[in-house]
């Protein structure tokens, strides 16, 4: 029987890649360990292996292929002795489509409503002038870019982290900033996060302007001493002599199947602190116009990053200095019915549930928080004085999470205009399990959105 | 300063097992105790099984049935295997994410550890903790931590708790040449000095921390001197040579059961794959991969040793080769077979 090569899932969050190139042509003999093919995705080119020993058979992927989906059989592989008719029927098994991908999120379980679909339709942002060209960007490209302008704009910005420069970063988010800036301005460090947190706020004390990236933010929590007791204090207990311009920033959340100590959201964690400024993005706009404004910011500013939003795109405005305000939220999508709040990947919750909700009658508000601290409250409010209902979405844990605060500032204010209780939708209080199965599970969905909007709707 | 840092205190008795070459410049290998033919078919199986081991994981990652980050350990095997041989029934383990060898050595069941990578109930850790977070009471193996440095701190109370009770153990406490620039590195050092806790800290110098060189990221290299400071003793040791590890053990596990305090071994060696299943390795040539594979590769001489003993032959070692892929192919079998933990597990282990 050939063996049947397929693509392989190179990275943990790696679904599709390009097969870039075949190092080796149909009828090549193979041994195991030898290099068979190199595949490219948003973050690398990597390359293909071979397990096993035989002649390569069939390439069924050709060379070039875009958007080849991880287990996708690419070639076959004859064993010793097989020759070429063995292929045949196992090639059109090959070829049969793949068996569908589950749905992530449970189908809602109710029969669809009664009311007729409503319109759901993303609202503009008001701190784009109308007639603005956009350009499809990724989060990645986005959050480069806004290094990269502002770095040019000021000679006091720096970058400092590790693998950020020769490396380009382990996520490929410093891409190219160490040959236009040189290693003087895109710094690689040991791992030493206390150490170089700590002499980076030294650095801004004394006037200078670091980008501090952490890998990811589950490596901050080396370092949370000097973020907190140093930076976010010193403006204070300097009576206003000195403070930390600074901005502290990487991946924060859950990525996955990396497991507890690797998936952690600490937005609630840095929003408890006075002192601190906490942007936690969503789109690639989102994404530039608050990194650039975090970096002009004069105090230090927390800027939470997600993996799995890195490789996303979106409509990113085509502009010489693209700067959005911290503390400020954007509604996203207009609606009447009830107020979806949510930021960072909780948004991807939010805006599917939305237009799930859109087709059974229910029109959703969504706000994108953009911003944890400041808060923008005032925004929420007049959505919830609209809607009378709320839900948050987020991924961190549920006890003393945002949402938490979120809720708590809207009972005290908007408790009148209230016709449900507000209910959020969180992971599971439970560190992050490994298994897939448990994963999914800890993690929020959809359905459990669309749930909550029913619950506080009312609809069956 | 440096001069201090130069030749280290304590005792440093010229055993035979004293070795200060290193993997990459290996002409002036010192005399190393031979190993018996027992020793040295143990020796051979047991790293087999890691590399043997390793490579069907980096497959099954491949397939998807491993997810997350999955760190290898081949090209590393003679550090741990060394360690192994010569270390006492009730001394423990402890290591960061790089931890499937480590737990193959200390004996526990390669169904067990991969059936945590694939994240099934049959795992280790119940599928919870996955490919950096695994754990044997039993087996003394204190885990699978994936925070670089966090596990030094850890080893080091391992050994306090030791001579708290005064049972006589010993804590091996692993970590990598990126984590010996940790902050907590240096203050467990001098507790462990101070207290004088029967640990050895076994730094994997395997050149790279990720994609930085120690030369890039260390202001000096010689990593076995990283305790002068406090006193502590340290070597290097060819990491490649399995002998060389087990003689070097031996000192260094007597001396901290002798309740000298802590010793420091630098293990050289070298990891063949990426860091991670994700790293594409842009940062060494493939030469230097090559040329490690071919010339030093810890596997290979305990090979050829047997050959040109002629304490085995060719079919013998295929024959070894055969059972150690029928341990793995099964643990692999059961690994996938197994079913996901049960919901209900979601909830629980969080508190007693
Ligand atoms: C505190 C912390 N910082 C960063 C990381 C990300 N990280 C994981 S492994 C690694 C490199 C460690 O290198 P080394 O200590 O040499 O061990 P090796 O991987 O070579 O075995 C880094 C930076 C982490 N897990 N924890
Ligand atoms: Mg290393």
């Amino acid at each position: 029987m050939p063996i049947e090569i397929l693509m392989p899932a190179l990275s943990p969050t790696m679904e599709e890649g390009k097969l870039a190139k075949w190092v080796k042509s149909e009828g090549d003999s193979v041994t195991a360990g030898d290099v068979i093919a190199e595949i490219e995705t948003d973050k690398a080119t990597m390359e293909v292996e071979a397990v096993d020993e035989g002649t390569l058979g069939k390439i069924l992927v050709a060379e070039g292929t875009d958007n080849v989906k991880v287990n996708t059989p690419i070639a076959m592989l004859l064993a010793d002795g097989e020759d070429a008719s063995a292929l045949e029927g196992a090639a059109a098994k090959a070829e049969a489509p793949a068996a569908p991908e589950p749905t992530e999120a449970p189908a809602p379980s109710a029969a669809p409503a009664p009311a007729a679909p409503v319109a759901s339709k993303p609202a503009a942002d008001p701190d784009i002038p109308a007639g603005t060209s956009m350009v499809s960007t990724t989060v990645r490209e986005a959050l480069r870019d806004a290094m990269a302008e502002e770095m040019r704009r000021d000679e006091n910005v720096y970058l400092m982290g590790e693998e950020v420069a020769e490396y380009q970063g382990a996520y490929k988010i410093s891409q190219g900033l160490l040959e236009e800036f040189g290693p003087k301005r895109v710094v690689d460090t040991p791992i030493t996060e206390h150490g170089f947190t700590g002499l980076a706020v030294g650095a801004a004390m004394a006037g200078l302007r670091p980008i501090v990236e952490f890998m990811t933010f589950n490596f901050a929590m080396q370092a949370i001493d000097q973020i907190i007791n140093s930076a976010a204090k010193t403006l204070y207990m300097s009576g206003g002599q000195m403070g930390a311009p600074m901005v502290f920033r990487g991946a924060n959340g859950a990525a996955a199947r990396v497991g507890a100590q690797h998936s952690q959201d600490y937005a609630a964690w840095y929003a408890h602190v006075p002192g601190l400024k906490v942007v936690q993005p969503y789109s690639a706009a989102d994404a530039k116009g608050l990194l650039k404004a975090a970096i002009r910011d004069p105090n230090p500013v927390i800027f939470l990053e997600n993996e799995i939003l890195y490789g996303h795109s979106f409509e990113v405005p085509d502009m010489e200095d693209f700067v959005l305000p911290i503390g400020k939220a954007k509604i996203e999508r207009e609606g009447s019915d009830v107020t979806i709040v949510s930021w960072g990947i909780g948004m991807t919750y939010a805006v599917k549930a939305a237009d799930e909700l859109a087709g059974m009658g229910i029109s959703a508000e969504i706000v994108n928080m953009r911003s944890i601290r400041p808060l923008d409250i005032d925004t929420v409010i007049e959505s919830v004085k609209k809607t009378g209902r709320l839900v948050t979405v987020e991924e961190a844990f549920p006890v003393c999470s945002v949402s938490s605060e979120i809720g708590f500032q809207v009972q005290e204010r908007a408790f009148d205009w209230l016709d449900a209780p507000v209910l959020r939708v969180t992971g599971k209080d439970v560190p992050m399990p490994y298994a897939a199965n448990l994963e999914k599970l800890a993690l929020p969905n959809v359905g459990e959105v669309i749930d909550a909007v029913k619950a506080v709707t009312y609809t069956s | 300063m440096a001069a201090t840092a130069r030749k280290t205190t304590g005792t440093r008795s010229k055993s035979a097992g004293r070795s200060r070459s290193s993997a990459s410049k290996s002409k002036a290998a010192p005399s190393i105790a031979d190993f018996s033919k027992e020793e040295e078919l143990e020796a051979y199986r047991e790293m087999l099984l890691i590399r043997r081991f390793e490579e069907k994981a980096g497959q099954l990652y491949g397939m998807g049935l491993i997810g997350g980050f999955c760190h290898l350990y081949i090209g590393q095997e003679a550090v741990v295997i060394g360690m192994q041989l010569a270390k006492k029934d009730g001394d423990q383990m402890i290591t960061g994410y790089r931890d499937h060898g480590h737990m193959l050595a200390m004996g526990l069941d390669p169904k067990g550890v991969m059936a945590e990578l694939t994240g099934r109930r049959g795992g280790l850790s119940k599928g919870k903790g996955g490919s950096m977070h695994m754990f044997s009471k039993e087996k003394d193996f204190y885990g699978g931590h994936g925070i670089v440095g966090a596990q030094v701190s850890l080893g080091t109370g391992l050994a306090f708790a030791n001579r708290y009770r005064e049972d006589g153990r010993v804590s091996m406490t692993f970590f990598g040449d990126g984590a010996t620039n940790q902050g907590q590195v240096y203050e467990s050092f001098n507790m462990a000095q101070l207290w004088k806790l029967p640990v050895v800290f076994v730094i994997e110098n395997n050149k790279y921390g990720m994609g930085t060189s120690v030369e890039r990221a260390s202001a000096t290299t010689d990593l076995s001197h990283r305790g002068a400071s406090f006193g502590i003793p340290g070597e290097q040791v060819d990491g490649m040579d399995v002998r060389a590890v087990k003689a070097a053990s031996e000192k260094a596990l007597e001396h901290c059961r002798s309740g000298k305090g802590p010793y420091i071994l630098e293990m050289i060696t070298y990891r063949y794959r990426g860091h991670s299943m994700s790293d594409p390795a842009k940062y060494r040539s493939k030469d230097e991969v090559q040329k490690m594979r071919t010339e030093r590769d810890p596997i290979e001489q305990v090979r050829n040793r047997l050959i040109e003993k002629k304490w085995a032959s060719e079919d013998e070692l295929k024959e070894i080769d055969k059972k150690v892929r029928e341990v793995v192919n099964e643990a692999a079998e059961f690994a996938q077979n197994d079913p996901e933990p049960d919901p209900s597990e979601l909830y629980t282990d969080i508190l007693l």
